[in-house]
């Protein structure tokens, strides 16, 4: 590690609370509701009011996003909770939807605030309704005068509107360099909802067996159905605490250990420089320069699942496996299930407990760590958790310790 | 009026326009640095490389190689007969510069990563506006020697 200790001002910053909204593949509630109930629960948990409140933080806020993909804009929650803010911000162009965390974190490290409010809301199952995933593409129901620009001028003229058909040729370029194959790539999804089984506020609990998954129809190959997930409804909101004035809040804080948000390669989905891996690479190895810690040292693993490759690119960039074998490290499911060595996505990831983009991953690594994860919780008092979202050209990291 | 099915077009600006137009003259064409060589895409007012704004569109040869792709089986969007292949392809002079596109004129399950392939456009005729030639790959012939 060439930084300092001062350098890591993440170090900081941890972790005083969590909280979750009503979780729904279609709930057809005022999304702004579904925010502030996760907002207040979270004040809630970590022992404050709105009034200590003084910092906020959102992904991706006020932008030009498909319907529902932007439940409640940072101004909506600053002005519903009557916040005194100290230091604000949103936006998606960040390290994935980690970014919005991460930057709270260096703004309480910089002590611009003590508690940061962050949340992410999505409304996507309600808002694209009976009319599906259709509803949401570009362009779609804009009939022939709809002209496609900035990054959709080079994949919607080619009918390539949705990140399944963008991540899928990533995944077949894995396959094809590697010999990845679907039987290992399937364990993302079964994992995912053996665990969410356990997991009450998950939407996806019947059992999932090999053959339903190789039985599901095909979506871009190599990707099924069960690969891809599922427009939800649901806010998850952190409080993310200056330390010193964590000390005495209900919980005993979780650490900020170290945090990833490096883009090196071209921010481009098409143009990055190696198409087996993707912005991961980045941010992930940037994560471990700001730390003693190991891949080895990490309990448990929450990494970002919209789609099942994301996953298993994520457990290579991460280290814990070699690049390229992913595929063998994931095998058969043992090594990744609640009593494994690595511990994934226990609350089911977004593919069986929701597509809560990004922010579902960082609950439940919290959950983890302050060992409330009942019926799902791993066994051995984890201590170190990573926590991962995004794909693509868009990725960040967090690494969680339990002091 | 054409008979083609529905396909989103872009939006052109000067930028972007020799490579969407360029079709008309059978020829794939990139916007390249005139000071250094390098292949600019997708177009900005600046070469990254030694941030000349001395960029001209130039021909290359259309020749290039499959990535990666899939087998789309969705139906996203009205148009395309399913499945379909979307695939990134990059090309023969600047491997680098890689393209999304579809490749035709074969049959989705003969495409294979590593695929040598060559342009072939689709002219799609624009009503009050500019015609517009969009740029997708087929098998192309093995070169002799090669």
């Amino acid at each position: 590690m060439s930084l300092s200790r001062d350098d890591l001002i993440e170090r900081r910053a941890c972790i005083t609370g969590i909280g979750q909204s009503q979780i729904g593949r279609r709930l057809y509630r005022d999304p702004l509701e579904l925010t502030l109930d996760a907002c207040v629960a979270a004040i809630r948990d970590a022992g404050l009011t709105t009034r200590d409140i003084d910092g906020l933080s959102t992904y991706p806020g006020m932008a030009a996003t498909p319907a529902g993909f932007s439940g409640a804009h940072a101004t909506q929650v600053h002005d519903a909770l009557r916040l005194e803010v100290g230091w604000y911000g949103s936006g998606i162009e960040t390290s994935g939807q980690l970014g919005s965390v991460i930057n709270a974190c260096l703004a309480v490290g910089a002590g611009l605030a003590n508690h940061v409010l962050c949340f992410r809301s999505v409304w996507e199952g309600s808002a694209q309704g009976s009319k599906g995933r259709k509803a949401s593409m570009p362009g779609a129901g804009r009939g022939g005068d709809f002209r496609a620009s900035g990054i959709m001028e080079w994949t919607l003229p080619f009918y390539a509107p949705s990140a399944a058909v963008w991540i899928a040729m990533f995944a077949q370029r894995h396959f094809h360099q590697f010999g990845t194959t679907r039987e290992q790539l399937a364990q993302i999804a079964l994992n995912g909802r053996r665990n969410a089984a356990l997991n009450p506020a998950a939407i996806y609990r019947d059992p999932m067996t090999i053959d339903d998954y190789f039985n599901a129809r095909i979506i871009s190959t190599p990707f099924c159905l069960f690969d891809c997930d599922v427009p939800a409804d649901g806010a998850t909101a952190v409080i993310v605490s200056r330390r010193e004035r964590a000390r005495d809040l209900r919980r005993k804080p979780i650490g900020v250990e170290a945090v990833g948000t490096a883009l090196r390669g071209r921010p481009s989905w098409d143009q990055f420089d190696d198409l087996s891996t993707m912005a991961n690479r980045d941010a992930a190895a940037h994560m471990w320069t700001r730390t003693d810690l190991k891949p080895s040292d990490v309990d448990v693993a929450q990494l970002y699942d919209g789609f099942s490759f994301l996953a298993l690119s994520w457990l290579e960039a991460l280290g814990f496996c070699p690049v390229g074998e992913g595929g063998p490290f994931i095998e058969g499911g043992a090594r990744i299930a609640r009593d494994g060595e690595l511990p994934l996505n226990t609350h089911g990831g977004q593919l069986s407990a929701g597509r809560l983009h990004g922010y579902g991953f960082l609950h439940e690594a919290c959950v983890q760590l302050w060992e409330e994860g009942g019926d799902r919780q791993v066994a051995n008092h984890p201590r170190v958790a990573v926590a991962a979202a995004g794909g693509g050209n868009t990725c960040g990291c967090m690494l969680l310790v339990r002091e | 009026m054409s008979d083609l099915p529905f396909r989103i077009l872009p939006e052109i600006n000067d930028l972007n326009r020799p490579f969407w137009t360029s079709g008309r003259s059978g020829e794939l064409h990139f916007l390249c640095c005139a000071d250094c060589g390098y292949v600019v895409h997708p177009p900005t007012p600046m070469c990254p490389r030694d941030l000349s704004k001395n960029l001209v569109p130039q021909a290359v040869s259309g020749r290039a190689t499959v990535a990666t792709f899939t087998i789309n089986h969705q139906p996203w969007m009205p148009g395309p007969e399913l499945p379909y292949v979307v695939a990134i392809v990059e090309i023969d002079e600047q491997p680098s510069v890689r393209l999304t596109t579809n490749i035709i004129n074969c049959a989705p399950a003969d495409v294979f990563v590593g695929m040598p392939v060559r342009v072939v456009f689709e002219h799609r005729p624009v009503e009050d506006g500019e015609d517009l030639w969009i740029p997708l790959f087929e098998p192309a012939p093995v070169r002799a020697g090669a």
